[in-house]
């Protein structure tokens, strides 16, 4: 095994990473900021180094400082976790020139998947379906033509535009010349005023498949997670199995997302996001490719759960060079896991985040198929200069039904002073009908917190 | 005419001014946009008025309930 391991990430991913080095007797380097000289994740690891103020940008995001602490530590290896630089090539590239294991995926595989347009050439090659879309110059009325094809709804894109600038949605061919014409002007704004057209899902569900790969050429997958409950593009609660998937349909995503594992260079744990259309049952001509994140997910616990394996020791095998643990017909998947993000937020001021002091905090004791992965301690100090989650719970249990109680029912014993918890919104979620009955899409808690709103839940 | 002090709602770095001094705002306008663990949060104008002051400046962290502008009514 590679270490001494550098852990350039804070928080519970840190705790997390430094779990595992643990059990395996490999020894661990955390690095903080001056915001987080006492923080949880400096106590979990072997040895600690400063990085730097408490400014992301001049400490968990500076690569020259956290490869001077990598060489002060003696570390061999550095994990990036997720966020900050964990998708940043030039970092992978610099660990590599500085004679450290770079614990992930080439740089070149980073790049590669790293723009929309890169990605989806790739994905193309590699014979995985894409949303029917158009892309390239094209006249009004050969993208009229071809939005006919495509089928209405259709989202017309600025190729130059982000943010949701340059981005309009054409219902039926009687509104798409004025929304073609919106969206090009608006793209004009960007020096740009090429557009795509790509097929509007108006009910989508996101469902992503876990994908490892090693050196020697070996790629499986770990079977999928459902993450459609959303707020805001972020990610609040995640499942797996997918509701209403068959083994059928999982192997066929299996095979797409190794597909394009290989066709990119890959090595170490990945994730390839789909969307699917969830006005309709899955399958397999109903969902297709968005994006693929090169790191370990927030959410990889879950696949944890009903694997009964731990990834970030495969991610750590794999970097040392050995071949891959498990063939694809040995992986197993048991039972149903859910995990949910505990944020420090208020959601009766529309999900403010609560910096703050931690007077107190309890949460729920594991066990009983109860795993809590947590990056903070009472008497800590939440600052603004960092996101608001503070902890994962994730459950485990024979049926769906029995882990969304289970997780409801844990998330009714967090309490902390000092600080708001999403715990009360979370747990109302998990128990709304919706949420019972499986398969919400990505616009649902949308809906959800606006009832939530009209009739205020009892404390 | 009224003089309205407008604080910030929670502990937070000041990432943009959107009305300066002398700006006539309508109530909810965006006077300043503050940060706080990696969400945008505007501060708005509470009614109509014209900014008189900024009592705070771009990058600055502030705490809850601290005076971020002054504010004619």
């Amino acid at each position: 095994m590679i270490g001494p391991v550098l852990i350039a990430n804070r928080g519970e991913i840190a705790c997390r990473i430094a779990s595992t080095c643990r059990r395996l007797g490999v020894p661990t380097v955390a690095v903080f900021s001056d915001a987080d000289a006492d923080a949880m994740h400096v106590a979990a690891a072997d040895r600690a180094e400063r990085i730097g103020p408490p400014r992301p940008a001049e400490s968990y995001l500076n690569i020259p400082a956290i490869l001077d602490a990598a060489k002060r530590a003696g570390a061999r290896a550095v994990h990036p976790g997720y966020g900050f630089l964990s998708e940043n090539a030039d970092f992978a590239e610099a660990c590599t020139a500085a004679g450290l294991v770079f614990i992930g995926p080439p740089a070149s595989a980073i790049r590669a998947m790293g723009g929309k347009a890169a990605a989806k050439a790739v994905a193309r090659r590699a014979g995985v379906p894409l949303l029917p879309g158009h892309e390239g110059e094209a006249t009004d009325d050969q993208l009229e033509q071809a939005a006919a094809r495509i089928g209405y709804p259709v989202m017309i894109k600025a190729v130059a535009g982000g943010g949701g600038r340059g981005m309009r949605r054409a219902e039926d061919a009687a509104g798409f010349p004025a929304a073609l014409a919106a969206a090009r002007r608006e793209a004009a704004a960007f020096g740009d005023s090429t557009v795509l057209l790509e097929k509007s899902i108006p009910q989508a569900r996101h469902i992503e498949m876990q994908v490892f790969a090693d050196q020697h050429g070996n790629v499986i997958h770990l079977g999928e997670r459902d993450c459609s409950p959303q707020r805001r593009n972020q990610k609040l609660v995640e499942e797996a199995p997918a509701p209403g998937m068959d083994a059928a349909l999982r192997a066929e995503l299996g095979r797409r997302a190794t597909a394009l594992a290989r066709e990119v260079g890959y090595v170490g744990a990945g994730t390839v996001e789909f969307v699917a259309d969830g006005s309709r049952p899955l399958g397999p001509d109903s969902i297709w490719f968005i994006e693929m994140n090169t790191r370990l997910q927030v959410e990889h616990p879950v696949t944890e759960m009903i694997t009964g394996l731990d990834l970030v020791e495969w991610q750590l095998r794999i970097a040392a060079g050995e071949a891959l643990p498990l063939r694809q017909e040995e992986v197993r998947l048991t039972g149903h896991a859910i995990e949910a993000r505990l944020c420090a937020e208020d959601p009766a001021r529309n999900f403010l985040p609560s910096p703050g002091h931690i007077a107190a905090l309890d949460l729920p004791a594991p066990g009983e198929g109860l795993r809590v992965d947590a990056g903070v301690r009472a008497g800590d100090t939440l600052t603004p200069f960092y996101d608001p989650m503070i902890a994962k719970l994730i459950v485990h249990a024979p049926s769906r039904a029995a882990a969304l109680a289970r997780l409801a029912q844990a998330l009714d014993a967090c309490r902390a002073e000092g600080i708001r918890l999403n715990s009360g919104f979370l747990a109302g979620l998990l128990r709304s009908p919706e949420m019972r009955e499986g398969g919400v899409d990505t616009h649902f808690l949308e809906t959800f917190r606006q009832r939530g709103l009209a009739v205020p839940s009892p404390a | 005419m009224a003089e309205i002090t407008v604080v910030a709602e929670l502990t937070s770095a000041v990432w943009k001014i959107e009305a300066g001094p002398g700006t006539s705002v309508s109530a909810g306008d965006t006077i300043v946009i503050l940060e706080s663990m990696k969400m945008e949060i505007p501060v708005l104008a509470p009614s109509d008025g014209t900014v008189t002051a900024i009592l705070v400046a771009e990058g600055d962290q502030i705490t809850e309930g601290q005076a971020v502008a002054k504010l004619e009514a």
